[in-house]
Order: structure tokens, then sequence, then C-alpha cells
């Protein structure tokens, strides 16, 4: 028996050999990618780097028409809209979950299922649409002169309402993010053991509390899918540069025009003709890269503290 | 890799997939390729459809993957001929690798939409209130300097929202370059470009982004394309062009434009058109170029593509206005006619 086989497998069998090393193979393929995008994204946008330096991250300027690049509103505008959509989708999402594992009835539970996978099917373009044409002018009308009404004394909710700002952007991603998060915490929800349930009931809790106890089992499935969630709402491009505005700019006001990483390389990528522009642009798409890097991060650092209290609890 | 080669090669990926898609051809065929500015690609695409149907030996594709990209691209040499909206600039004219004619093939213009309730007849406004406008200067529309112009219209008293275009576009490069030529202010604050740093508004995406957000948002002003205005039926205002005259924005009024702009127009027809001379001028008008090496390095093809170009601007024009675009002037054509003529392959005139 060669040395290869047994290093690749302790049967020795050529056959386990082959599929482990053909399995390394695709984990290392998504490494390389992840790699190979950081160096093309690093090597292109060397030109930015050096002009700029780190005062990109710190500079609201945007004009290329006299060459000035800056970060900072964008990075805002990501991270900003993004949260808005967890903070709307996240207990949306933990609703439809628990009530289609521990409530629904069956006949109920399957096309709630259905619909609600759809919307995760629905092309973002078709969503930046639905966006302009009714979720705007519904916000507009209905929703921001009443946040403006009871809330205006925060400074979120001041200034002109013309339905098209960071909101509507925050709301459409929450729409597109439900679908992702909902369908997993469902399937997480569905593998807490039915013995829990039971043990919870036995001991004499209501519904409520045999609920809690599901989801305090599941909460390091449910953190997982709110990162899904969360790397979704930061990476969409279409739906959101349609409502947000797409303006550079930092404003405490939830009502006004933002801009966010993806949109503005979507925006403006195809008519960047000087290099020191498309060397920007590609510097927003390494910084995205890297927001997305950080906020995973900090989401599983959080996950990992969580878990831990509960499991020594 | 320099950059431009990154984008080469990015957009060349898209090429290969449509050239698989499209399959392999004959071997007496003579295939071209153009990429380029987006506004005539309609246009661009029919005259191809009209083209092939009489020359089934020729197949040419044209990528409308945005100006900035038609021009990378024939400079890196990847296509045939390449298309913008604005012409090149100097310094991008010497990172090509040889001498590149601009053929205009036709007009376009940029026209102003609005939305505002209980206006029945079409706003006028002068070049300096669009410009204070968009540089949010003038904040209501119901502003002295809006009125003078409209005197028989009840402008309400309601704050002005202005909708740009938020991805790069030749639209908001005519745009911008029409409101440095009439504002000093607008020159030194804003300057002209396919991605200017607007003062003020919301940036919709693409003419129909603009679009909505004008049709959904009372109190709106934005800019779109003349033949996208036309086609969705939305209200145009007339604007005060040089000799003080309100124009309607239309196929005509374009051609005027580049007609007005005659004497002004440079040997290699590099010009900007827009606050044009002339009486019936429609001020914000541009050209669109079709872009070709001087010097063709492939006979055959650069045959086929000096006989195309020749067509284009003959026969092709009359396609134009049912597409709503303004055809080139007579005088236009022949200088282009000359372009065309000057082409070469190793020397040897091709047509």
């Amino acid at each position: 028996m060669s040395d290869w086989r047994k290093r690749l497998s302790p049967t020795g069998n050529s056959g386990d050999a082959i599929f482990r090393a053909a399995m390394f193979g695709t984990a290392l393929l998504v490494v390389t990618i992840v790699v190979a995008m950081i160096v093309a994204l690093a090597a292109h946008s060397t030109l930015s780097i050096r002009q700029f330096g780190f005062g990109f991250l710190t500079s609201r300027e945007w004009n290329p028409i006299k060459g000035q690049f800056g970060a900072l509103a964008f990075i805002y505008g990501t991270i900003v809209s993004s949260l808005i959509a967890l903070l709307i989708s996240v207990p949306l999402s933990l609703g439809i979950a628990i009530f289609l594992v521990e409530q629904a009835p069956h006949y109920l539970a399957r096309p709630i299922t259905f619909l609600v996978e759809l919307l995760a099917a629905i092309p973002s373009v078709v969503y930046g649409l639905w966006g302009i044409f009714v979720l705007a002018p519904f916000l507009r009308v209905h929703v921001e002169p009443h946040l403006a009404r009871w809330f205006g004394w925060v400074p979120l909710f001041q200034g002109p309402i013309t339905g098209i700002g960071l909101l509507t952007g925050g709301v459409i991603l929450a729409i597109m993010v439900t679908p992702i998060i909902s369908a997993v915490v469902r399937d997480v929800l569905a593998a807490v053991p039915n013995t829990q349930r039971e043990a919870a009931l036995a001991l004499g809790a209501t519904k409520w509390e045999t609920t809690l106890v599901v989801l305090v089992n599941g909460a390091p499935g449910i953190a997982g899918a709110v990162i899904l969630g969360l790397g979704r709402a930061i990476g969409e491009t279409m739906a959101v540069t349609m409502v947000i505005g797409n303006r550079p700019e930092i404003s405490a006001s939830l009502f006004q025009p933002s801009y966010t990483l993806a949109s503005v390389i979507a925006n403006e990528f195809t008519e960047a003709t000087a290099d020191i522009y498309l060397s920007s642009l590609i510097e927003l798409g390494l910084i995205l890269f890297f927001v997305t890097f950080v906020v995973n991060a900090i989401a599983r650092l959080l996950v990992w503290r969580v878990t831990r209290r509960t499991v020594a609890a | 890799m320099s950059l431009s080669k990154f984008t080469a090669l990015v957009l060349s990926a898209a090429f290969s997939i449509a050239l698989t898609a499209c399959g392999g051809g004959s071997s007496s065929e003579i295939r071209l390729q153009g990429a380029g500015a987006t506004f005539p690609n309609p246009l661009y695409q029919k005259w191809l459809s009209e083209y092939g149907k009489a020359h089934a030996n020729i197949k040419i594709d044209y990528q409308s993957i945005g100006s900035g990209g038609g021009i990378k691209q024939i400079q890196s040499r990847t296509v045939d001929f390449g298309a913008s909206d604005s012409p090149m600039k100097d310094e991008d004219l010497k990172a090509a690798p040889g001498e590149l004619l601009h053929i205009p093939t036709v007009l376009g213009a940029v026209v102003i939409t609005y939305n505002l309730s209980g206006v029945s007849q079409p706003l006028r406004f002068s070049p300096d209130v669009v410009a204070d406008i968009f540089l949010g200067k003038i904040k209501k529309w119901n502003d002295a300097r809006i009125k003078a112009d409209n005197a028989n219209t009840t402008l309400p008293d309601s704050d002005i929202t202005v909708v740009h275009r938020s991805d790069g576009s030749g639209t908001s490069a005519v745009f911008t370059d029409y409101l440095s030529k009439v504002s000093a202010e607008w020159k030194e604050k804003v300057g002209a470009g396919t991605s200017p740093n607007w003062p003020v508004g919301i940036g919709g995406k693409g003419n129909e982004g603009v679009t909505g957000q004008v049709k959904q948002t009372p109190n709106t002003i934005g800019y779109v394309e003349l033949a996208y205005a036309v086609q969705n039926k939305l209200p145009v205002a007339l604007l005060k062009n040089k000799s003080g005259n309100f124009i309607e924005p239309s196929i005509d009024a374009v051609t005027a434009a580049a007609a007005g702009a005659l004497a002004a127009t440079p040997e290699d027809l590099r010009v900007s058109i827009t606050d044009s001379a002339g009486a019936t001028a429609y001020p914000i008008s541009s050209y669109t170029y079709i872009l070709a090496y001087k010097n063709q390095s492939d006979e055959a093809k650069g045959k086929a593509l000096v006989d195309f170009l020749w067509w284009g601007i003959h026969d092709g024009e009359s396609f134009a206005k049912d597409l709503q675009y303004a055809p080139l002037p007579a005088e236009i054509v022949k200088r282009a006619e000359a372009k065309i003529t000057s082409i070469t392959a190793g020397g040897k005139s091709l047509r």
C-alpha cells in the first residue's frame, strides 16, 4: 500500500482517498476565490490607496469631475440601511417562523411557507420598481408624515418628505431579507428536539414559555440566520439604488437621500473613464468586502458569547 | 495588468458569452464588434438588423456598455468600433494606439420634465433659472424668476425637489455641459461630466428611475432623454435658447441646433452643440459618435466597417425619426462622408 493513500485516508482505501482529496479541493476552491478577490481588488485600487491614503475612509467628498473621492458617506449609508432592515425584519421573521413551526395548522403552514419563499425568488430589480411605484409613495403619504408628527423631535425624522431616502431603502431591504431569515429560522426551530417542548410542557410551562425554551435552544442558528440576512442587505444593489436617492451625504434624518457602497459601484462603473476614478470605485469594492467581513466577525463574536452563557447557565 | 486592461477583460467576458451564444460562423463571414454608448443603442440595433438583411455575410454586434466602456475598448482595440455620446478628450485620443476618427451618427436631446399638479400648459424656463434650480438657489415653485417666464400659469407655493441621474450617463454629461455654458456659477462649483456632484436633489437610476421618481413625487423637476420623454408622454418644458426664443424640444429643433453650430464645428467634428446659436435651435442637444481607427489593420474588416458606416449616415438616417433621434443636417453628412472616405488599410483607401 502506497504512502499517499494512508496519509489521505486512515483506512488506506483508494476510493476514500480520492473522495477526500476531491472534497478538500472544493473547500480549498472557496478559500482561493476569496483570497483571489481580495488580491485583485487591492491590486487595482493601489492608485487611489496611494493618492488618498487613509483619508479615503474619512472623507465625505465624492466628486468625479474634480477628482476627489471619499468613502465615508457610502459606508454610513450601507451600514445604516442594513441596520434599519434588520430592525424591521428580525422580529418579523421570528414571528413568521414561530407561527409556522409552533402554531400554524398544516393547511396554513404550507401555503404561507410557499409564499414567503416566493418572496426570496423575486429579482431585486423588480423589488426596485415596486419600491419606486408603490412603496415610496405609500411611505411618503401614509408613514413618513406620521413619523414626523409624532417623533419629529428626534433628528431621525426631520426634514422634507419625498418618500425617497434612507428609510425607504431600509424598508425595501427588510422585505428582501425577511424570507431568507425566516426560512432559516424556521428550519432551526423545526430542528429543536420535541423532547425539549415536551419537557417544558411537563414542567407546567405555558405555550409562550415553551416557545421561549425553543428559541433559546435555537439561538445560535437564529443568529446565523440574521447574519445571512445582514450579508444580503449589505450587498444588495439594484433595489436599494432605485429608492435610496443616491446622494453621497451623511444626514441625521432617515427621510434624506443616502447612498450605499454597492449602489455607487453599480451606478458609476460603466462610465468611469479616468484611472483614478476607476481605482476609487474598486477601492469601494474592497471596503465593501471588509465591511461585510467585520460585520460578520462582530456578529459571530456576539453569537459565541451568547451561546456560551446559555450553555453555562 | 493595468486598470484599462482590467476593465477590458471584464467587459470582454461579456462579449465572449454573447459570441458563444451566437455560435460559430462560416469562414467567408466577416464579424465586426462594436461597443459603447447606451443612448443610440435602439437605433444601432435597428441598423444592425436592417443592414444584416441586405448583407448576409457580414455580422455586426453592438454592446451598449456605456460611453466610458466604449472609449476604453476602442483604445485597447478589443472592438472594431466604439461609440460615445460625448467626444473623446485630447488625452484619451493621445492614449489610443492610432488615430481615432469621430463619425457623428445621429443627434439626441435632453428635456426637462416635471410633476406639478394644476399646471396645464408647458412650463417655460430661462437658462439661468434652470441652473439656479439645479444649484438649489431657487427653492420654491412660485419663485419670482420662474413666474417671470410663466405669466399665465398659477404656480404652487411648494418646495422644488430636484431629480437627477444617479448612474454615470451621457445624458447627465450633456445636461451639465449645457448648465456650465449658461451659468458661470455652475461651471465653477459643479462642472460638466457623466457623474457630477449634484448640489441638491435625489438620484434615480436610468431614464426610467428619474421618470419614476418624477411621476411618483409631487413638485419634482428632472431631466431625461427626448426619446424617452416622447415615448412615455411626459410633460416637457420649453427652454429659452441663445436667440431668446422659447423652444419646445422636437427632432427638428435638435437638427436645427446642429445646423446652428456649423460655424463652430471643428474639422475633427468633436463639438458640443449645447446652447447653440440659431433661431429655432433646442439648446440641450448633442451628437452621438462612432469611433473608428483611421488606419485599419485588417483590410476585409476595414472595408466592411467603412461600408456599414457609409450606409448608416445615408440609408440609416431614415430610421432615426421613428425612434425619436434627430438625423444629421446635410452639411454634417458631407463632412462625415469625408471622414469615412479617409479610412485606409495598409495605405489603401477602402472606399
